[in-house]
């Protein structure tokens, strides 16, 4: 089953073409290295990817269904540049309001798993602006994941998270890829990528320089998808 | 069923978080208490012609200070990124926006409340003989700028000069509704029962608050993802 479909997708800002006919499709169960230099438009695709921008022209279709469906949102998570939790509201409450906005059965119970998993049940009741910035990154994860997302658009979700909070993200994203879930995440961080993903898509000033399966010279030699598709392209 | 709780849950948000920071509120109930007191030091509230024009004053009171409520509305979701958690989540666009309206409304509600006696002290004015009709109007009045303002608030939200954007794009477009409400308040504060061509201001504050508000829900979508 397709989990995600693009389908010629540019986008405009001004007379700019930051995206420039981007077409490719992403099998269920297939974690995306979104690559590319700063200004490739990775984040601009993450953003159409995840609902927050209309492209110009072309398409997305998320599990088969239009992406202007809202029924497709309820199985997309999101981590993008910002954590994306209230600071004026407690960790307990952040995780149960955005339970209820997802329409889970029981809020509380979600909210309650995810603070354990997350290790912050003991802080449960304490404002988001009270935390360190490792905590904030953790409840931040755990929003994403409360819903038991199918497909997961992460926007550079390594970069300034702590130790703590990269070994909780990466085990998280490795139980839900052999759950079937769905990857996509833009990323500086080859190695890591590299590690995790099955296929690469390569973005140079808004085209598509490469997509395809990760190969074993990817992994050996983070360089190499740069040097042979990146430069040129 | 599933709008109105996922409306709801945004409606108990905002006020939660305001009610928290009181950034809006505070702000807002400042700002009308000077202006209502700078007013009554430009006017003799013993004159006849301050009762004339006592309408137009509180409900410009009520639009300088709504709209410093109405501002935060949507700005306060920049913080964190959290727009953008919302508008990626399944809640409609609809439910997101009169959730949002419904706790602005609540609050400049809230703010009226308080103004509205303060404004009977220093104006010598006996604001209490029509007092249903009173309420009516500032329920239709109120809700009027609040759609008007909550749209807007999420069209400027991303401009650097929101502050500034949001009151030159909403008050020409609020016009109606603040001119029927101030028509309609004088009278009442005055004592007078809404009968006659009054009842045509009524009319107007009504059409104008489904007008916008269906053109607010239809519209909301493009206006927060573009």
């Amino acid at each position: 089953m397709k989990a995600l479909a693009v389908e010629s997708v540019w986008k405009y800002y001004g007379d700019y073409p930051a995206l420039r006919d981007i077409a490719f499709d992403v099998e269920a169960g297939q974690c995306v290295a979104l690559l590319g230099r700063n200004g490739a438009g990775k984040t601009t695709l993450l953003r159409i990817l995840g609902g927050l921008s209309r492209p110009t022209r072309g398409g997305v279709r998320l599990f088969e269904k239009e992406h202007s469906d809202r029924s497709s949102r309820a199985l997309t998570g999101i981590i993008g540049h910002g954590i994306a939790v209230y600071d004026e509201l407690s960790a307990y409450e952040n995780l149960k309001l955005f339970a209820e906005l997802y329409a889970l059965d029981n809020p509380h119970q979600a909210a309650m798993e995810w603070l354990e998993r997350t290790a912050l049940d003991r802080v449960k009741d304490s404002l988001v602006r009270e935390f360190s910035r490792g905590m904030r990154q953790r409840l931040a994860v755990a929003r994403a994941f409360l819903h038991q997302p199918k497909l997961l658009l992460l926007d550079e979700p390594f970069t300034s998270l702590d130790d703590r909070a990269i070994a909780l993200l990466q085990g998280l994203l490795r139980d839900s890829l052999q759950a079937g879930g769905t990857v996509i995440m833009s990323t500086h961080q080859l190695r890591e990528a590299m590690e995790l993903a099955s296929h690469v898509v390569l973005l140079n000033r808004g085209r598509m320089a490469h997509c395809g399966e990760r190969t074993p010279e990817m992994l050996a030699d983070t360089g190499w998808l740069y040097r042979n598709y990146g430069e040129a392209g | 069923m599933r709008f109105l709780r996922q409306m709801f849950t945004i409606v108990a948000k905002d006020l939660r978080s305001e009610l928290r920071t009181k950034e809006a509120v505070n702000a807002s109930l400042s700002f009308a208490l000077v202006i209502l007191l700078l007013f009554s030091f430009a006017f003799d509230p013993t004159s006849d012609m301050t009762r004339e024009i006592s309408g137009g004053l509180l409900w410009l009171v009520f639009a300088f200070a709504g709209v410093l409520v109405l501002n935060r509305s949507f700005a306060r979701e920049l913080n964190n990124d959290c727009l953008d958690a919302l508008i990626s989540s399944p809640v409609p666009g609809p439910a997101l926006f009169l959730g949002k309206a419904i706790a602005n409304y609540i609050l400049l509600l809230g703010i009226e409340c308080v103004c509205l006696p303060i404004f009977g002290i220093f104006y010598n004015i006996h604001w209490t003989g029509q007092l249903a009709w009173l309420a009516l109007v500032m329920l239709l009045g109120t809700w009027g700028m609040t759609v008007v303002g909550t749209v807007f608030s999420a069209l400027t939200v991303n401009m650097r000069l929101r502050e500034l954007m949001l009151p030159m794009l909403v008050y020409p477009i609020m016009i109606p509704c603040l001119m029927a409400s101030m028509q309609l308040t004088t009278p009442l504060l005055a004592d007078q029962p809404i009968t006659g061509d009054l009842l045509a201001w009524v009319r107007m504050l009504i059409g104008f608050d489904i007008i916008f508000t269906a053109l607010a829900v239809t519209l909301i979508d493009t206006v927060l993802v573009g």
